[in-house]
């Protein structure tokens, strides 16, 4: 039932985009997409489109997996293609009462969606191949410069790890509370939404009794063992920026020249 | 009538890198009135294999089958005899306290009651035997907060909740868990007492070797997925090696009595329970004399 979600979709592996530092896979991910927002002609979003199956293929992370991840955001972009298809004046091809259909339309509505899938693939092999905690572990690390302006880059870097780490639990708790009261006859499948709503109390009370209690004890344990916040804490695994990374960045470099280059030579 | 498991398979997130097969052609049948007892170490698959008695799980593989109604079946028919069927066998989880959520005990109980769309006289009658049959008394707490309860307390109103149902099995996942030595016998007693005078067929999941040689008619060794041994207790606690192979140890007089062989002094090794076991040390001794 609630077993088969994994969280933040980590697939664990060995590949070069799983021993890339998570700070430069961010970076690179954050400009990686500003650029395909900033040049869209046809022949940069064919590069885009190289590049992203490339980084699937090489991400060892199987392909029906990370098509999976655009499942729900499907309606998303089949409804945006939809939009411009008939939102774009330009040579006309057929007319559906108040709408007409164009050419440009067609062009638009493909590039659009083209955008949005790179968008979510690219981000989806970010989390396919960093753990949770080595992304923390990089927000905390990109964030920290912004620390003297007052940002609490390790506190929120620790809530998200405690959050992190207590999803499974939660999970776990969630599922095994509502298999007890399945036990007990309850139904959380047929009715309606009101009704559904008030058959879901049999869990929630309980879960929520027990999120406070192990609040207040994780609370507890952290300060028992001096717990003060993030000033001079060492974490037991650093991130080290190796040969692939500078590949990798150098890769982008070339990239971001030849799409300049591009763009200026049209 | 029965629960009958038939090859029963499981894994836990098939076709990911997390796969696990926790149950592999597990195959036995529970007689009715009977006490079983599931012992294993951590991780072996006890709790998967249970809640498969009362289709809170589906075999990947295989078929359960409780007085002959397969859990499982997928017609409309069916799945309402499936239904009927899995309200014949209550469960009693791991830590079940953790699962109460009404203002009152006595509402608490009644959840289960409701749920099979029992009313007014009836459903105050089954709470208050269910509460007297775990020994709460029923004007003491009936309007008391579950919440300002000892643990030990909060189980015996979890498991009355489930004993509200009137199964004709019931299945406990580690019971005694986390209470006390008196709580404990408590608890057994008290399940004792369901099996003898309320003639509950007992399924039950424990460490502790005693309690089984005690208690169980038969007893369900689980080792990594499969099912080790299946016999009485006497039997089962004779193979030494199969029971270490499981991770598991003989009760502790038996341990003794084998320990006491090996060093040369004739006493008579197949007890398995504290006063048997004291009896053939006596009986050894006479003789020696
Ligand atoms: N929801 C789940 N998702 C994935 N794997 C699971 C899940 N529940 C159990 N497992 C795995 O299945 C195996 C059997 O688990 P199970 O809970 O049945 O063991 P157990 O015999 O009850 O152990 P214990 O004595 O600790 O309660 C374990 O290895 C466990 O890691
Ligand atoms: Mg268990």
């Amino acid at each position: 039932m609630l077993s088969n979600i994994t969280i933040g979709q980590y697939f664990p592996g060995n590949s070069i985009l799983h021993r890339m530092d998570p700070r430069v896979k961010v970076l690179l991910l954050l400009l990686f997409l500003l650029e395909v927002f900033l040049f869209s002609n046809a022949v940069a979003y064919g590069i885009f489109s190289a590049i992203t199956l490339v980084m699937m293929l090489l991400s060892g992370v199987p392909l029906c997996m990370l098509l999976r991840s655009l499942k729900p955001l499907w309606w998303i972009i089949l409804f945006t293609f939809v939009i411009h298809l008939f939102s774009n004046p330009g040579t006309p091809i057929a007319t559906v009462w108040l709408f007409t259909l164009t050419w440009e339309g067609i062009q638009m509505g493909c590039f659009i969606s083209l955008r949005l899938i790179l968008l979510i693939l690219m981000s989806s092999l970010l989390t396919f191949t960093t753990s949770p905690l080595k992304l923390t572990d990089a927000m905390e690390s990109l964030l920290s410069p912004f620390r003297r302006f007052g940002l609490p880059a390790h506190e929120l870097a620790m809530m998200m790890t405690i959050a992190l780490r207590f999803i499974p639990t939660l999970i776990e708790e969630t599922d095994k509370i509502m298999k007890a009261q399945q036990s007990r006859g309850a139904d959380f499948t047929t009715g309606n939404v009101m009704k559904r709503l008030r058959n879901m109390v049999p869990i929630l009370v309980p879960l929520f009794l027990s999120a406070f209690r192990r609040a207040d004890e994780l609370a507890m344990a952290m300060e028992a063992r001096c717990y003060r916040g993030g000033i001079g804490r060492t974490q037991m695994k650093s991130l080290k920026t190796g040969g692939i990374d500078y590949l990798a960045i150098g890769g982008f470099v070339i990239l971001t020249a030849a799409l300049l280059g591009i763009k200026l030579s049209t | 009538m029965s629960i009958e498991l038939k090859q029963v398979s499981y894994t836990y997130m098939p076709k990911t890198p997390y796969e696990h097969k926790a149950l592999d052609a597990v195959s036995f049948t529970l007689e009715e009135g009977s006490f079983t007892a599931i012992a294993g170490h951590t991780g072996s698959g006890k709790s998967t294999l249970v809640q498969h008695l009362n289709g809170l799980l589906h075999p990947e593989n295989g078929q359960v089958l409780v007085d002959g109604t397969d859990l499982a079946a997928s017609s409309k028919q069916g799945r309402k005899e499936a239904m009927a069927a899995r309200n014949k066998v209550g469960m009693v989880f791991q830590y079940p306290e953790q699962q109460l959520f009404e203002e009152t005990i006595a509402a608490d109980i009644a959840f289960g009651p409701k749920n099979q769309g029992i009313e007014g006289k009836e459903l105050e009658e089954r709470i208050k035997e269910s509460m007297e049959l775990m020994g709460l008394a029923y004007d003491e707490f009936k309007d008391r907060s579950p919440f300002q309860l000892s643990g030990g307390q909060k189980r015996r109103v979890a498991i009355a909740g489930v004993l509200a149902l009137h199964p004709k099995y019931l299945v406990l996942d580690e019971p005694t868990a986390g209470l006390d030595p008196l709580g404990r016998e408590a608890l057994i007693q008290t399940i004792c007492k369901l099996h003898k005078k309320w003639k509950l067929t007992i399924v039950f999941v424990s460490h502790n070797m005693e309690d089984i040689a005690r208690l169980a008619d038969s007893v369900i060794i689980m080792n990594h997925g499969k099912m080790a041994i299946k016999a009485a207790p006497q039997e089962a606690f004779m193979q030494t090696e199969l029971l270490q192979a499981a991770g598991l140890q003989e009760p502790a007089m038996l341990h003794l009595l084998h320990r006491l062989r090996e060093a040369g002094i004739p006493v008579n090794d197949n007890a398995i329970e504290l006063e048997t076991g004291i009896k053939a040390i006596r009986e050894a001794l006479s003789d020696a004399e």
